[in-house]
């Protein structure tokens, strides 16, 4: 066995000879995709009872590496043992029966079918074939996951961070010996990601192997034994068990960005995001991170939201009067667990859904315009943005190339598109100065955004969001999949249109992600808003009170 | 590096040549093509992917044939020699093509859009009836270029009434077209032969069967140059050229392509689903009526009772075939007016029902999905249009591509 280790660090825990086999190992892997070596010689292996971090930029191949291990993606060179075997594995089907389990990047289920039908579908090998026992088994295993799960409410209807718990469970469902996650916890609260933790340490004790893909290093830290870090296609570089016990944060941090970036890392050195995860790690208030605040004290409204409610079914909790007040430069920040009624109510700003009562005002200097009435794209040409968290669902069209989606908004407008007959060379051109200016690692302009890695693929919507000078922009999970280098990048520029004026509303599970850029954090649960807290000292712990009382409420 | 394999200028070869920067926006299939190692290679796969099934079609009809005692190289030795080589039969052939390429311009429109249209043939017939009961009205009081021009108007607008239902039950609550479509074929059907048997009949002694009053043959669509062929070909080659390039290179096309790959997307990107629905539908059934139009002004004349070509679901594998491209359609088309119109005079010569040609067309249909079942199975990329056509049906569960 022999590790073609192309990286500069010392990681002598991964060769030391181990008693275990591995119960998956990957030999010389090596993948292209047209125009991309996604995986260019990758080893690795994983043992019973660790947990293997993968990390890596956007598009560094993670994902392309995991999915060969699942079965959705074959190896073009290279060799997969699995218990010591050389393994050939065919389709996820077979993954699953060789105890690999993967819980993908984004929503695998049949957005029609009900949770337990997802389930079962998933194990139509006849293992479980009444409902009553899978209804017990996803008991059992939401019970481990420390989640509660409606086994017949419509997976479709789920809010993403429902769909991820489902997800999970439906890996664990056939008895898995190895559990992939890419990226479980970018739709999880702080709280849904201490669950998810404390989970993988019971999967570690029933001696499960566990690969985790995160963006997050303080999570690698965390729950990691051993880390391995991609960079494009490569091994970069591992952190073995002893690293990661004989370093400190601050050093491992630093080590790992280096791996992660190469020699780009330098401008990264000292970016809020990265200290306040260490703070987080260790105690500190992070929200004294947020020194580029602003106060919104005399400015005045971009975006009133009076009185909206929308009944509640058996999938949402609806929305219930909620008001809101949205200041021109101002970033408010929506804290709560994912599906109390964010979605519900950027959709609702966003026109793509009527609200049962309420009006939404968009405010410019003196006049103020109700949009309540107007459909979507009225409401955009007025400056009124809205970036989806579901970049598949409804984010992008998977078949056509970057620049379509990059125009989903804007079609038939100057310049792209002259009275109705499209523009490729204007087209063409505006694509390739974003994926310059948002770093889109992509072959070329007219690669189907459906290839692009999750990450690339949020930078686009991003841009699409960013461009043609918005006034009101409504992020849902803005950095959701971004890599650290890019979650900075984004806080940036939404920080920079807030000082030029425009309003954002910033809808997300990781609280660090508000404290660090929101002038006010509102809180939802059930539907509600049920506090709005000043940013600053003191606020993180308020904010947990609101989440907490309504939990207890 | 990274052409799609079906883009437009790759299955078609003359769509206007305008650099490469063509490729930015080729909307062209539903699965996005990755970079392939050559263009010229790639469609070439196209082109062996579309044709086997027609060529299987005929080989087994060949087979059959045998079977049945026939020749089989006499018999596509008749077809060939009829539809191809002599001047009439060549003729015919185009004639046969016109009302072919508009309901496959119909059919793109909508299956592009991933709305199921396939209520064709009573779009088709009743925008017959009418042509046929009011063309004979207008002729005696306004000349004749105008009445033809009203009554192809007229033709194209029933058609499209003809969908106003099924498009507005899909668009505001979500009902299944397929269904809808067909049932409304059912009575359009039905009502056409009601007009035919009612307000436009004529009395005519000469005639066994009820049918409106015959358009003089100098009244009909004018022919071109000193050939029998009308100039309804030229108006279905605009017809699907039209389309093509509208959905191919424009921002309208493009909402439908939207449309039909992810209708969340369109919602979200706030094109209005609802009316892009509506008019989707409408475009459809226009060009459906417009063929029944030019059918009938063209090579009828009049409309008999229980007269009903069913044209539409002929069209259906060719434009699957075609994969909704109006090049490849015009192939495919021409394809099938050969099959058909050599076919009338082989079968007969056989001693075999005209209806054999039908049998030959199931084939191509049975073929075109077990090859594509096949391609599928062996993890190759099979039809795209097969599969979101099996995915609306509920038949086939699509498959989303790994991240
Ligand atoms: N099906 C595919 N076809 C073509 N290229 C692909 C395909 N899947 C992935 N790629 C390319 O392979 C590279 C690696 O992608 P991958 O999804 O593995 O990245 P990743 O490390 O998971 O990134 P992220 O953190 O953004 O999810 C990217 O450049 C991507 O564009
Ligand atoms: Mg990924």
């Amino acid at each position: 066995m022999t590790y073609q280790n192309p990286a500069q660090t010392g990681t002598e825990g991964q060769f030391e000879p181990s008693e275990r086999t591995p119960v998956v190992e990957l030999q010389g892997i090596t993948k292209r995709f047209p125009g991309v070596l996604a995986n260019d010689d990758i080893h690795l292996a994983v043992e019973p009872g660790e947990v293997l971090c993968l990390l890596g930029e956007n598009g560094a191949g993670k994902s392309t590496l995991m999915s060969i291990l699942s079965g959705m993606q074959s190896p073009d060179e290279g060799a997969i043992y699995v218990n010591g075997e050389q393994t050939v594995i065919a389709d996820p089907r077979q993954a699953l029966d060789l105890g690999i389990g993967m819980v993908y990047q984004h929503s695998t289920l049949v957005p029609t079918l009900s949770v337990i039908e997802n389930l079962m579908l998933g194990a139509s090998e006849k293992l479980i074939l009444d409902a009553s026992e899978a209804r017990e088994r996803l008991e059992q295993l939401a019970g481990m996951l420390g989640a509660e799960v409606d086994p017949h409410a419509r997976a479709g209807d789920l809010a993403l961070g429902q769909q991820q718990v489902v997800e999970i469970i439906k890996a664990l469902w056939k008895g898995t010996t190895v559990l992939i996650l890419d990226e479980p916890t970018s739709m999880l609260t702080p709280r849904g990601i201490d669950e998810l933790a404390k989970m993988i340490d019971s999967l570690k004790e029933h001696g499960l192997a566990v690969i985790f893909i995160t963006h997050k290093l303080h999570e690698a830290l965390r729950m990691g034994d051993g880390v391995c870090v991609l960079r494009q296609g490569r091994v970069a570089g591992r952190l073995s068990a002893d690293d990661l016990r004989s370093l400190d944060n601050d050093q491992l941090q630093e080590r790992i960005v280096s791996l992660m970036f190469g020699d780009e890392s330098g401008e990264l050195a000292g970016v809020a995001e990265l200290s306040a995860e260490v703070r987080h790690e260790s105690g500190h208030d992070p929200s004294a991170a947020g020194s580029g605040r602003r106060q919104h004290a005399e400015t005045a409204t971009a975006l009133r939201i009076r009185g909206v409610s929308l009944a509640p079914v058996a999938s949402s909790h609806g929305l219930h009067d909620i008001d809101l007040e949205l200041y021109q430069g101002e970033i408010l920040g929506v804290a709560g667990v994912d599906g109390n009624g964010q979605r519900e109510l950027a959709e609702v700003i966003a026109g793509q859904r009527d609200a049962d009562t309420g009006a939404i005002v968009l405010h410019d200097g003196a006049t103020e315009r109700e949009v309540t009435g107007l459909g979507i794209s009225s409401r955009q040409r007025l400056g009124l943005r809205y970036l989806t968290d579901e970049r598949h669902g409804e984010g992008t069209v998977r078949t056509m190339p970057i620049g379509l989606n990059l125009l989903l908004k804007r079609i038939g407008q100057e310049p792209f598109w002259k009275r109705g007959a499209v523009q490729n060379a204007a087209i063409r051109s505006y694509t390739e100065s974003v994926i310059e200016a948002f770093d889109v690692r992509a072959p070329g302009p007219d690669t189907p955004i459906g290839k692009l890695s999750g990450g690339n693929m949020q930078k686009v919507l991003l841009a699409r969001e960013l461009a043609f000078e918005p006034r009101v922009v409504v992020y849902n999970k803005p950095t959701y999949g971004l890599d650290v280098r890019t979650t900075q990048a984004v806080r940036l520029r939404i920080r920079e249109q807030a000082e030029r004026g425009v309003a954002a509303l910033v809808m997300s599970t990781s609280l660090d992600e508000l404290l660090e850029i929101s002038d006010r954090i509102a809180v939802m649960s059930r539907g509600r808003v049920v506090g709005v807290v000043e940013n600053g000292p003191g606020a993180e712990e308020r904010i947990g009170e609101y989440m907490v009382g309504e939990v207890a409420a | 590096m990274s052409d799609s394999p079906d883009n437009p200028s790759a299955s078609e070869p003359d769509a206007g040549g305008s650099g490469p920067t063509q490729r930015t926006a080729t909307i062209d299939r539903p699965e996005g093509g990755s970079a392939g190692p050559s263009r010229v290679r790639q469609l070439l796969a196209t082109v062996t992917q579309s044709l086997t099934p027609m060529v299987l079609a005929v080989i087994a009809g060949g087979i059959l044939l045998a079977l049945m005692g026939r020749d089989p190289i006499e018999f596509y030795g008749t077809v060939v020699d009829r539809a191809i080589f002599s001047e009439s039969g060549r003729q015919e052939t185009i004639i046969r093509m016109a009302p072919l390429l508009l309901i496959a311009a119909g059919l793109i429109v909508a299956f592009r859009a991933n709305i199921w249209n396939l209520g064709m043939d009573g779009q088709f017939l009743l925008a017959v009836a009418f042509t046929a009961g009011v063309a004979p009205m207008l002729m005696p009081t306004l000349p004749r270029w105008l009445v033809l021009t009203l009554v192809l108007m007229l033709g194209g607008i029933i058609g499209a009434a003809w969908t106003v239902i099924p498009a507005l039950m899909k668009a505001y609550y979500g009902l299944n077209e397929i269904i809808t479509t067909l049932m409304m074929t059912f009575i359009g059907v039905n009502v056409a032969n009601v007009l035919v048997k009612g307000p436009f009949y004529e009395e005519d002694p000469g005639r066994a069967f009820p049918a409106t009053p015959v358009i003089e043959v100098a009244d009909r669509l004018p022919r071109l140059f000193d050939t029998s062929i009308h100039i309804g070909i030229l108006i279905g080659l605009i017809g699907i050229l039209v389309v093509h390039y509208l959905m191919t290179r424009t921002s309208i096309g493009l909402r439908l392509n939207i449309l039909g790959a992810s209708p969340r997307a369109a919602h979200h990107a706030g094109l209005g689903v609802a009316k892009l629905t509506l008019l989707t539908f409408l475009v459809s059934g226009f060009l459906i009526g417009l063929g029944g139009s030019v059918e009938l002004l063209g090579v009828q004349g009049y409309m008999r009772a229980d007269w009903d070509p069913a044209l539409g679901l002929l069209v259906v594998p060719l434009v699957f075939l075609a994969k909704m491209n109006g090049w490849a359609s015009i192939a495919f088309v021409a394809l099938f007016a050969v099959l058909a119109n050599g076919g009338e005079l082989a079968t007969r010569d056989a001693g075999l029902p005209n209806d054999f040609i039908l049998f030959i067309v199931a084939l191509i249909l049975i073929f075109m999905t077990v090859t594509d079942y096949l391609a599928v199975r062996r993890g190759g990329k099979g039809n795209p249009w097969i599969a979101r056509f099996l995915a609306s049906v509920g038949l086939r569960r699509e498959g989303r591509d790994a991240e």
